[in-house]
């Protein structure tokens, strides 16, 4: 059994320790907003956060996750960053096909909870990982910036 | 509003195949299955529901059924705006749902429900205007019922009918007398003048759910009792699975079943993990079939060879071999590109369940019509008992037109008797065809002594679409008509011009992929003409401007995009631009890019200036987000694109062997859409065409070599 804690309950999983996160959490615990795009963590369509940090749960082992906190987009907008992300792509209206979003979103909360105003090059870097096939990405760096802008008003 | 995907309640599916017959015969005449209201009142629970694309709830909530699929274009939005507009709706009270697979949807350009072409609006302009009208009349009609006055002294606004001495009620409030009106035949639309909806930037109806996790893409569709099936598929294309090692597939825990079909051996387990063990496990032994040895190299000699010998006429006008030989200045040139993927984010998958005489199918799918008929086939069941629920799409860009993934998920669940919902790896959906084809062009051009362009000669080589996608047929004269598309009508005004095609087949399915042979043939056409105008020393925007002179709308769009783009004018040290135009899908689009070459070669994009005419405009908000979206979609195939073969195997597999855009590298981009009261225009692809041909125009400013073959060759652009 492997324990840990998913967007803030407890959860047990009789489950291979060397299974991804990703299937654990979409298919053990239906938590399917957070998405399989390329199952070798060059897409980041399945980012969740690891203990804050931002991590491509398609490979990254179930193992790896035992005894700690996961968020996944189902949960990140109960936090202050999340919300504020989450807002602000409203906002922008980001998405188009929207499936790389729940990524997308989970990298840009990770990037505004270490850099409360990220420059251009801080967005290069944290998001790189991230595709996105629509090319939303002109639109996913004017909602970091305004909701790093919402962030510091509201500080 | 509810954005996720949600497959509909059984009442109204009833209905719709009850209203279905009269549908299909009506939208053949581009009109309305507009004759169904009484049924529909009586099944709706309360609701007042004219037609199969609108229904109005006590609550003055209005709902509107949208039979096209949404992969990011922005139907679940500009659907319910043309509705909301003539129904005089308050936007604020209209939400969204996806309509169950049934003709009263189907597409009029196509006869079928399907979502592809960048057909939607075209397609939908009219009838969905005529949808929101009727209702309106109805609910008008109820009111000066009601009142006892002239249904012509009043007004509706916002959801309200507005009567005399300020009177007023709500849509809501009139649902049930509305119910009881005839449904008008031919509803008076409004002047284009009156619009208060169409027009307007308008935010997705889609975005809440996609920013929560709610939405539910096909890869999410889950049903009890599921098995996940993961494919091992052919490695070369046409191959056969001859044995494989079941044994080792069944030891890994919680695999249920191994089932060869015909597209490869699939591994069905509890979960995604154990079945991509269990694939992985298998030791399959193929027949590797006639593509064993297929090459890149071969691909080109074949499109070499095809190309020579051209001999379908697309298109002739004038005397082309007299006027290339009297030319003051001749050129020639070979163009080619490759077989691309479309690499949409969610790689394919399909949720199918064959019981009790039927099928049931869950799947982000643009060709939910014509994939039911076959369906039906493959599980041997009337048509009628194939239900297919739409989920949201990942991404389509014509890859999700193909019915490939939806038949493997029907043969196996047939054969297990289980709902296998089938996920395709990357690699296989990369490997698994269905790709824009390759195409290589030879060009000939003559200028005379004033550097006019004389003559044009393109013969071209390709894959037929047509003829592999199963439901078109090339035509008697020879020429797939998207094997030319842009090149046979190229705009210039050039008096002698011969376009002719040759057909190669080297063996990969070929299909749709966004903006089809447009995608190439405005690099071809559009870097050639640059060529001519480099051969006239003249300036690529006036030269061009000056052969358009009778295309009124190439160039205006033309003009604009250089003016945004203060073409002419100094660029900060080591930048260049490039231009380009190019019409496709009814629309209009010139783009100018801004690009640098670095020392190693490598060009970086920084600018991109579009200038769109689309005739009429929905939402322009996202018109300028799927100009630059096709822009990005364009760049990543420019820089990065190439599907290769080596010993009949596909080279590529992820993201690091088939690069996409990264943020990095993403350029600004400016879309400026001219003012039009042309008929609406398509608007998913339009904005792909013209972005390879104005980056690599921009390359030779940069550095004088002249890119002919996608993706860019960055070794041939270092600077010594």
């Amino acid at each position: 059994m492997i324990q840990m804690t998913v967007n803030g309950q407890a959860s047990s999983l009789n489950a291979d320790p060397a299974m991804p996160l990703l299937w654990a959490l979409r298919e053990d615990l239906q938590l399917t907003g957070t998405k399989f795009g390329c199952g070798i963590a060059l897409c980041g369509a399945c980012t969740v956060h690891v203990d804050g940090q931002a991590v491509r749960s398609c490979a990254t082992p179930l193992a790896d996750a035992a005894g700690k906190k996961v968020i996944t987009i189902e949960a990140v907008g109960k936090g202050r960053v999340g919300k504020a992300v989450q807002a602000a792509w409203a906002k922008v209206d980001v998405p188009q096909c929207g499936y790389c979003q729940s990524g997308q979103i989970m990298s840009a909360v990770a990037l505004l909870s270490v850099k409360k105003n990220p420059s251009d090059a801080d967005i290069d870097a944290a998001m790189s990982g991230n595709l996105c096939r629509c090319g939303t990405y002109n639109q996913i760096r004017a909602a970091i910036q305004d909701a790093a802008r919402n962030l510091s008003k509201g500080a | 509003m509810t954005a996720s995907i949600l497959h509909p309640a059984p009442s109204r599916r009833d209905f719709l195949k009850a209203g279905g017959a009269t549908g299909a015969a009506l939208v053949v005449s581009f009109a309305l299955p507009l004759g169904t209201p009484r049924v529909l009142a009586a099944t709706a629970q309360g609701a007042f529901a004219p037609n199969a694309f609108l229904r109005i709830t006590p609550d003055n909530r209005v709902t509107v059924v949208c039979g096209s699929s949404e992969m990011g274009q922005g139907v679940l939005t500009a659907i319910p705006m043309l509705v909301a507009e003539e129904l005089d709706a308050d936007w604020k009270l209209v939400r969204v749902e996806q309509a169950p697979s049934d003709t009263a949807f189907n597409n009029p350009v196509f006869g079928m429900q399907a979502t592809g072409g960048s057909t939607t609006i075209r397609a939908f302009y009219t009838p969905m205007r005529q949808a929101g009208a009727a209702a309106r009349e109805m609910l008008v009609a109820a009111a000066a019922q009601q009142w006892g006055v002239p249904a012509a002294s009043l007004k509706t606004s916002a959801s309200h009918v507005i009567g005399p001495k300020g009177k007023r009620l709500s849509y809501g409030q009139l649902v049930e007398a509305a119910a009881k009106e005839p449904v008008p035949k031919d509803p008076t639309l409004k002047k284009n003048a009156d619009f208060k909806i169409i027009g307007q930037r308008t935010r997705r109806l889609d975005t809440p759910g996609k920013l929560n996790g709610s939405t539910l893409f096909g890869i999410d569709a889950q049903v009890p009792g599921m098995l996940v099936a993961v494919m091992a598929r052919a490695p070369v294309h046409g191959a056969k699975p001859l044995k494989f090692d079941e044994a080792a597939a069944r030891a890994v825990k919680g695999v249920q079943a191994v089932i060869a079909i015909p597209g490869g051996v699939a591994v069905l387990a509890g979960g995604y993990y154990a079945a991509r063990q269990g694939r992985d496990a298998l030791k399959v032994q193929w027949d590797l079939g006639a593509h064993a040895d297929l090459s890149s190299a071969k691909i080109k000699q074949a499109l070499n060879a095809a190309a020579d010998a051209a001999g379908a006429v697309a298109k002739t006008s004038g005397d082309t071999d007299a006027a290339l030989s009297a030319a003051a200045t001749r050129l020639s040139a070979t163009y080619e590109v490759p077989y691309l993927a479309h690499a949409t984010m969610e790689p394919l998958n399909c949720l199918a369940w064959v019981k009790d005489g039927g099928v049931e199918i869950w799947a982000g799918t643009q060709s939910q019509g014509p994939a039911a008929g076959i369906i039906a086939n493959v599980a041997g069941v009337p048509v009628a008992n194939v239900k297919v629920n739409t989920m949201m799409l990942g991404g389509g860009f014509g890859r999700r037109f193909a019915p490939d993934f939806m038949i493997d998920a029907t043969l196996l669940s047939k054969i297990s008797g289980k709902p296998v919902k089938l996920i395709y790896t990357r690699e296989d959906d990369m490997a698994a065809g269905f790709y824009r084809p390759a195409s290589l062009v030879k060009f000939e051009g003559g200028l005379d002594a004033k550097g006019q362009p004389t003559a044009l000669k393109a013969r071209v080589a390709s894959p037929s679409i047509m003829a592999g996608s199963g439901f078109m047929k090339i035509p008697d004269n020879g020429v797939d008509s998207f094997a030319v598309e842009g090149l046979a009508d190229q705009p210039y005004g050039i008096a002698n011009q011969h376009v002719a095609y040759g057909r190669a087949e080297p063996g990969p399915q070929v299909w749709f992929w966004r903006s089809v042979g447009h995608s190439q043939n405005a690099f071809f056409i559009e870097s050639f003409i640059d060529e001519m105008a480099a051969a006239a020393k003249a300036d690529p925007y006036q030269f061009r401007a000056k052969l358009l002179k009778d295309q009124p709308r190439e160039l205006g769009v033309l003009k604009a995009a250089a003016q945004k783009a203060g073409w002419g004018k100094p660029l900060p040290k080591g930048r260049y631009r490039g231009i380009a135009v190019a019409e496709s899908f009814g629309s209009f689009v010139a783009q100018v890019a801004e690009v640098s070459v670095a020392k190693d070669g490598t060009p970086r994009v920084h600018r991109v200036v579009a200038a769109v005419d689309c005739g009429l405009t929905v939402n322009p908000l996202t018109i300028e987000r799927q100009v630059e979206s096709a822009i990005v979609y364009g760049l990543s195939a420019a820089l990065y694109g190439q599907i290769s073969y080596k010993d009949g195997v596909v080279e590529q597999g992820n993201f690091h062997n088939y690069p996409v855009l990264r943020i990095s590298e993403m350029p600004k981009v400016e879309v400026h859409i001219l003012p039009s009261q042309e008929a609406p225009g398509g608007m998913g692809e339009p904005g792909t065409p013209p972005i390879a041909p104005a980056v690599c125009n921009a390359i030779f400013a940069a550095t004088g070599v002249r890119v002919r073959s996608l993706p860019i060759d960055t070794r041939a652009l270092t600077k010594a």
